[in-house]
């Protein structure tokens, strides 16, 4: 059972909405952004009404992006404070990602690699935004001078590719340790999967049953 | 817009060659600014020619006018006063497309095709490809390019590829009374330009020389100016203008490696989770938890 | 002009003064640039303003607006004193050894004979003294004291460097160098050309400033050669062929002028004006006048014009006075002159002193505007907020307007400034219900021939009688037209070598006015122009620009008057023996038998160099006029006179004579002009190169190019009254104010005048209050109703004002 209430709720339903409202924005944001990222990529705008639409619509999935990731940024800020457990987990990482999670610290409800993901995640957004302000020809471009422009329009590329690979990581990760999108979709995990991914937040969530 | 398809030397965002089997030979305007007398029917024949049409404005204080390009207008005259060793000089400059042969516009544009150069020279926009970014404005060095607030298309002077194609000079060459502006293929231009240089030197004018700037591989409009040591004072023309760095690192291979680069990253998880399998629940927990099955 | 457009590019000097050839003729100012690349020409412009011109000249020399006798008269004194003359050519071609006959004086800023009651001279001791043999005494070694020479040099003796540069305001050393380059044009194988318009014209003192620089021409011998001679660069497309068919009150076409009211008698009207040679074996073409008279009234009045009727000459009006525009309009607002004819023409604007015209033309009965335009003047009557603020219920006028074609939309000749008649053809039919000219005058006209003959009428004659035999009698074709001022045959005209052969037959073309006849057998519209439409076709039409010489006498490109001659008295191109003075310029030349050449010699063509004739064969003693006789107003060498709106108060060589002494001055406009205490700024109106007269704020693009109306005042100016650029500024005279944008330039420069700082402020004259352009004041509001002495163009380029923020 999905939602079986001996289940521990790891995200509540409006943080699973609120997160995947700003992973649909996410994609809608980066494909339609990748369009005029690299030639290769053009054909992408066909997905958005041809290379005007795409050019109308991008910034204003970033304006959606703002207000969706904001709400995310604001709900788990808290939960994302880096500890020094946390620096000490991401310090082992590699152990990690060879399988090897003997010597990690215990995690709290986010690692320290989930948390480190969100503090750059949040940087890339206000690169992101700021830049694309400045490079939003139609309403705001003609308020700064051209070399702004251009270094916005750099910055904008590079914090779109950079966050771009975090997702492709955040992704990958998910798929990774399983189970974990259960927890997006459903917001229950296993207790078992809380001990083995989450131990501290496990025993903050039972009361430090076994 | 064009009439010439098969003389594509480049075309904008597009990775594989153009239609460019047709070779035209390499072609300048040269704007005699010490000849020039403001008097702007380059700027009427313009908008004749191209039938457009700015808003009647109001005066700002100067002659210019309209005060700057604009969608409408893609050429303007720009008059400078400047007290120089021979005392007053009002210098009036033509504004407009430079045609570089390394067109920073060209670079930065994303839509295919939107904009293009032919073997000739020109570097012409196609409104029909255009999706409206700005970003040839980004790219442009010598701000040129101005987006429409009627159709989000950006225009420029099309050194009038439409009259060139078809054997004629561009309609501000054939309207400019004093030879101010003519029109040629590049070595006729540079010959000319030569004599008019020489000429200027002789009447005191010892900077005097040819505007064709190499940071942007020469242009296909090109000055002959009388302080050309001091282009600046030209309203503002650059003394050495290039392509942004900015421009280029936006543009140049970062953007390409970096897709390869996202590509790299799916795969190396890919065969993260291929070799490396898939980070589950240890078995001796899930014994401990066997209830919750 | 004297030469053409093409031949600038022949001078090695070219001065624009008064006017400003880039910005008023950029077309042809492309001649000048030809000069300065092909030629390696000098190119001056000496302009109270550093203009679009002077952007491109090799020096600006800044001089107070209305000074330019003070300049060029220090020019004279320049060339005189270093001794910088083409002397073969001021010896031969000149009046200079002539003797003036005892009794002429230059006192004080007066010449002999003046009535200041009258405000005018007795001219009588402006002449030549008479030899035993009734011709003019000279004395070829010029060392007389009373030769014109000696007479030059003692006038223009006070003209000196540090006398021009007080009045002028130019600095010393910049006119001893434009004097330098001068004065390298005297020898003979280099030229100066003066190029001028308006900038001269507009003047109390406008003809004599233009007979200045001629004089200077003469001294230096660059008058008749190729890059030579006095240039007025017209300022409407045809506004030369205006002049040429009789535009002033007092002429008849080609130059001819209506009698006066004295003259009653025909032989004398003839006599008066066929002057006799003053020196022997001189051509002195006007003795020919009577056969233009005569072919003139044979065409205007065909078989009713008889020798015994003396030709119609009774059907003449015969002036009182002139009845230029300013005269007009003050009979208008005296309410003498109660019905208005205005074709072409918008006074309202064009014309000083905007509420004197407002009010003149509210005391009209009627008006009609013929105008391809909505002009101001139609408009007059309507309110139009500030820009024309008059309460239309109290104006009675009656304005009746017809919608005329323009240029374009019509076939027709323009006569350049180079006076070429060329012929153009419609290019596109005209919109609604307008007509041409030609169509809205010939109704009128037939209109009222039918109304004279019903209802008969006072003195019908003229209307009755007048030649009126077009193809369609109610729409005369422009062919037609011009076939008429061409003139014809009335009758097989006899070859003069041999009686036995015709040279015409009956109803034929003429070839020229050579054919022309005194005695009825030939008719003519305007002599000058015979020869535009011969047997072999319209000659204006032709566009063959091939030019043998090298000099750009295209002679088989269009018809120019007089005689497809494109450089007048290019017999003095040649030196007394006929030869060029500098073969590089060979226009015309004696080959032994005959004046042959790459023009049509302004000649006899068999008059042998050593019969002694002299190349200005206009004039009947030969020669050109260093000193004028009775010709000008204000005396026969021109006198610095100051605007009759002075910024200086006084006119520092003569302070008791201080404007031009025999300038007409309306008694209520003498108390409109204003004091330099109250108006403290030098002011000169003037057009812009976006805009044609008040014609193209009716167009978009001439509209988006310069769109609302400015004025132009210098840093210094502008920083005293706390004006920056782009301000809203109030410019005031003694008869009204406009509101503009003030444009702060640095080239205007205040320039030191007599001990005083003297400002310009600079008015663009295009806006009014119709057309599409931003509506603006009418710059003639701030204008003084003043003119030249000699032609009563009115004195816009100098007058007072004072400007403030508005």
């Amino acid at each position: 059972m999905k939602n079986d209430p001996k289940k521990l709720l790891r995200f509540t339903p409006m943080e699973r909405a609120n997160h995947w409202l700003t992973a649909i924005i996410f994609f809608l944001a980066a494909l339609s952004g990748l369009s005029f990222f690299h030639p290769f990529f053009f054909p992408l705008t066909q997905l958005f009404g041809g290379g005007v639409w795409t050019r109308i619509l991008h910034p204003f999935f970033g304006v959606a992006m703002l207000l969706s990731f904001g709400g995310m940024f604001f709900r788990f800020k808290q939960q994302n404070v880096i500890t020094p457990a946390d620096r000490e987990w991401l310090r082992h990482v590699r152990e990690m990602a060879g399988g090897d999670d003997r010597n990690m610290p215990e995690a709290g409800k986010f690692n320290g690699g989930q948390k480190l993901l969100f503090w750059l995640f949040a940087a890339c957004m206000a690169l992101l935004i700021l830049s694309g302000i400045v490079i939003w020809r139609a309403y705001f471009s003609f308020l700064f001078p051209v070399e702004a422009v251009r270094v916005a329009s750099v910055v904008h590329a590079a914090a779109a590719a950079v966050m771009i690979a975090l997702i492709i990581f955040h992704i990958y990760a998910a798929i990774w340790t399983r189970e974990s999108i259960d927890a997006m979709l459903y917001g229950r995990v296993r207790r078992a999967w809380a001990r083995q991914h989450h131990p501290a937040w496990f025993r903050q969530m039972t009361g430090g049953e076994k | 817009m064009a009439l010439q398809s098969l003389d594509i030397t480049r075309r904008s965002a597009t990775t594989t060659p153009s239609p460019s089997q047709r070779k035209t030979q390499e072609v300048v305007k040269l704007i005699d600014v010490s000849k020039c007398i403001g008097c702007k029917a380059c700027q009427a024949a313009c908008m004749e020619w191209n039938d457009t049409r700015d808003k009647i404005g109001t005066n700002h204080g100067v002659l210019d006018n309209p005060m700057d390009l604009t969608a409408n207008s893609w050429t303007v005259m720009r008059y400078s006063e400047v007290e120089t060793g021979r005392g007053l000089e009002w210098l009036i400059r033509k504004d407009g497309c430079m045609h570089c042969a390394d067109p920073g516009c060209l670079k930065a544009c994303p839509a295919p095709g939107a904009i293009v150069q032919y073997s000739n020279g020109i570097v012409d926009f196609q409104e029909e490809n255009c999706i409206g970014c700005g970003y040839c404005i980004t790219g442009c060095p010598f701000n040129i390019p101005r987006l429409s607030g009627k159709d989000g298309k950006v225009y420029k002077c099309t050194l009038c590829s439409d009259r060139v194609a078809v054997g004629l000079e561009p309609a501000c060459a054939k309207t400019c009374p004093t030879g101010a502006i003519v029109f040629g293929t590049k070595d006729d231009m540079i010959h000319h330009a030569e004599g008019r240089v020489a000429d200027l030197k002789s009447r005191g004018f010892a900077e005097a020389g040819i505007y064709d700037p190499l940071g942007v591989g020469g242009t296909h409009v090109m000055y002959v100016l009388q302080h050309a040591d001091k282009p600046g004072i030209y309203h503002g023309l650059p003394k050495d203008p290039s392509v942004s760095a900015m421009v280029t690192l936006w543009k140049g291979a970062v953007k390409p490696i970096a897709s390869f680069a996202l590509a790299a990253g799916v795969f190396g998880a890919f065969f993260h989770y291929v070799t490396k399998g898939p980070n589950e629940v240890s078995e001796e927990i899930e014994k401990e938890f066997k209830d919750e099955k | 002009m004297t030469n053409h457009w093409v031949d600038i590019k022949n001078a090695n000097v070219i001065i624009v003064m008064g006017g400003n050839a880039a910005e008023a003729h950029p077309c042809g100012f492309k001649w000048v640039t030809e000069a300065k690349a092909h030629n390696h020409a000098t190119f001056v412009v000496v302009d109270p303003r550093f203009t679009r011109s002077a952007a491109v000249a090799d020096l600006y020399v800044p001089l107070r607006t209305g000074t330019d006798i003070a300049f060029l008269g220090g020019v004279i004194n320049y060339l005189l004193s270093r001794d910088k003359l083409q002397h073969e050519y001021v010896k031969a071609y000149t009046n200079a050894p002539f003797i003036v006959k005892e009794g002429y004086e230059f006192n004080d800023g007066l010449f002999s004979g003046y009535d200041e009651a009258a405000r005018t001279y007795d001219k009588s001791t402006w002449a030549y003294e008479a030899g035993p043999d009734g011709y003019a005494r000279l004395d070829v070694t010029m060392q007389h004291p009373r030769c014109v020479l000696q007479l030059l040099k003692k006038h223009y003796s006070r003209y000196t460097p540090e006398a021009v540069s007080n009045i002028c305001g130019t600095p010393g050393d910049t006119f001893l160098k434009v004097c330098e380059l001068i004065a390298t044009t005297s020898v003979p194988d280099r030229t100066l050309t003066f190029l001028y318009a308006v900038g001269w014209t507009q003047h109390s003192v406008g003809s004599q400033m233009i007979r200045t620089a001629a004089m200077v021409q003469l001294l230096l011998g660059n008058v008749g050669m190729a890059g030579g001679g006095v240039n007025a660069l017209r300022g409407h497309s045809n506004i030369q062929g205006l002049t040429d068919l009789g535009l002033m009150s007092n002429l008849l076409p080609g130059y001819l002028t209506l009698p006066g009211e004295k003259e009653t008698d025909y032989r004398k009207y003839i006599g008066a004006r066929a002057f006799k040679p003053l020196r022997p074996g001189q051509m002195d073409y006007w003795q020919n006048y009577e056969k233009f008279h005569v072919s003139l009234m044979k065409s205007w009045f065909g078989n009713a014009a008889t020798k015994d009727n003396n030709w119609c000459f009774d059907w003449l009006p015969k002036l009182d006075k002139i009845y230029d525009v300013l005269q007009a309009f003050e009979l208008m607002h005296q309410g003498k002159l109660n019905g208005y004819f205005c074709q072409g023409f918008n006074p309202l604007a064009s014309i000083p002193n905007k509420a004197k015209l407002t009010a003149a033309l509210s005391r009209l009965k009627y008006l009609v505007v013929i105008d391809p335009l909505d002009t101001e003047t139609s408009c007059f009557w309507e309110n139009h907020g500030k820009y024309n603020d008059v309460d239309p219920a109290r104006i009675q006028t009656e304005v009746i307007r017809m919608p005329s074609t323009c240029f374009a939309e019509e076939n027709g000749s323009l006569t350049n400034s180079g006076r070429w008649l060329q012929w153009h053809y419609r290019g596109a039919p005209p919109p609604g219900d307008a007509k041409p000219d030609a169509e809205i005058i010939a109704g009128i006209f037939l209109k009222l021939r039918d109304m004279y003959r019903k209802e008969g009428g006072a003195f019908p004659d003229p209307i009755l009688s007048l030649t009126w035999d077009y193809d369609i009698p109610h729409s005369p074709a422009p062919e037609e037209l011009a076939k008429e001022y061409n003139g014809k045959a009335l009758a097989d005209l006899a070859d003069p070598k041999d009686p036995a052969k015709a040279v015409l037959r009956k109803g034929q073309q003429l070839d020229g006015f050579i054919q022309l006849r005194a005695d009825g057998s030939t008719s003519c519209g305007c002599w000058i122009f015979s020869g535009a439409w011969t047997e072999k076709g319209n000659m204006m039409a032709r566009r063959d620009n091939s030019d043998p010489s090298g000099l750009g006498n295209t002679l088989g490109w269009a018809f120019a008057w007089p005689a497809n001659r494109r450089i007048l008295y290019n017999r003095a191109s040649c030196d007394p023996s006929g030869k060029p003075w500098d073969p590089n310029r060979r226009l015309v030349y004696w080959d032994g038998s005959k004046w042959t050449g790459f023009d049509v010699p302004d000649f006899k063509p068999d008059s042998a160099p050593s019969e002694g004739m002299g190349p200005f064969i206009m004039q009947p003693e030969g020669v050109g006029r260093l000193f004028a006789l009775d010709k000008m107003a204000e005396g026969p060498f021109p006198e610095h006179y100051e605007p009759f709106e002075t910024p200086i108060g006084t006119n520092p060589l003569h302070p008791k004579v201080i404007n031009n002494p025999a300038a007409r001055v309306f008694r209520d406009d003498m108390k409109d002009f204003g004091k330099s205490r109250d108006f403290p700024y030098a002011a000169t109106s003037y057009r812009v190169t976006e805009h044609f007269h008040f014609w193209t704020k009716h167009t978009r693009i001439s509209s988006i190019l310069q769109p609302e109306q400015y004025v132009e005042i210098g840093e210094d100016l502008a920083k005293e009254k706390g004006i920056k650029a782009g301000d809203r500024v109030k410019v005031r005279s003694k008869r009204g104010f406009i509101e503009a944008v003030a444009v702060v330039t640095k080239r205007i420069r205040p320039l030191q005048v007599n001990g005083e700082t003297v400002h310009h402020v600079g008015i663009p004259i295009h806006w009014g209050f119709k057309g599409i352009a931003r509506n603006g004041y009418l710059a003639n509001t701030l204008t003084p109703f003043v003119g030249d002495a000699n032609t009563q163009t009115p004195e816009f380029k100098s007058f007072l004002v004072n400007i403030e923020k508005a």
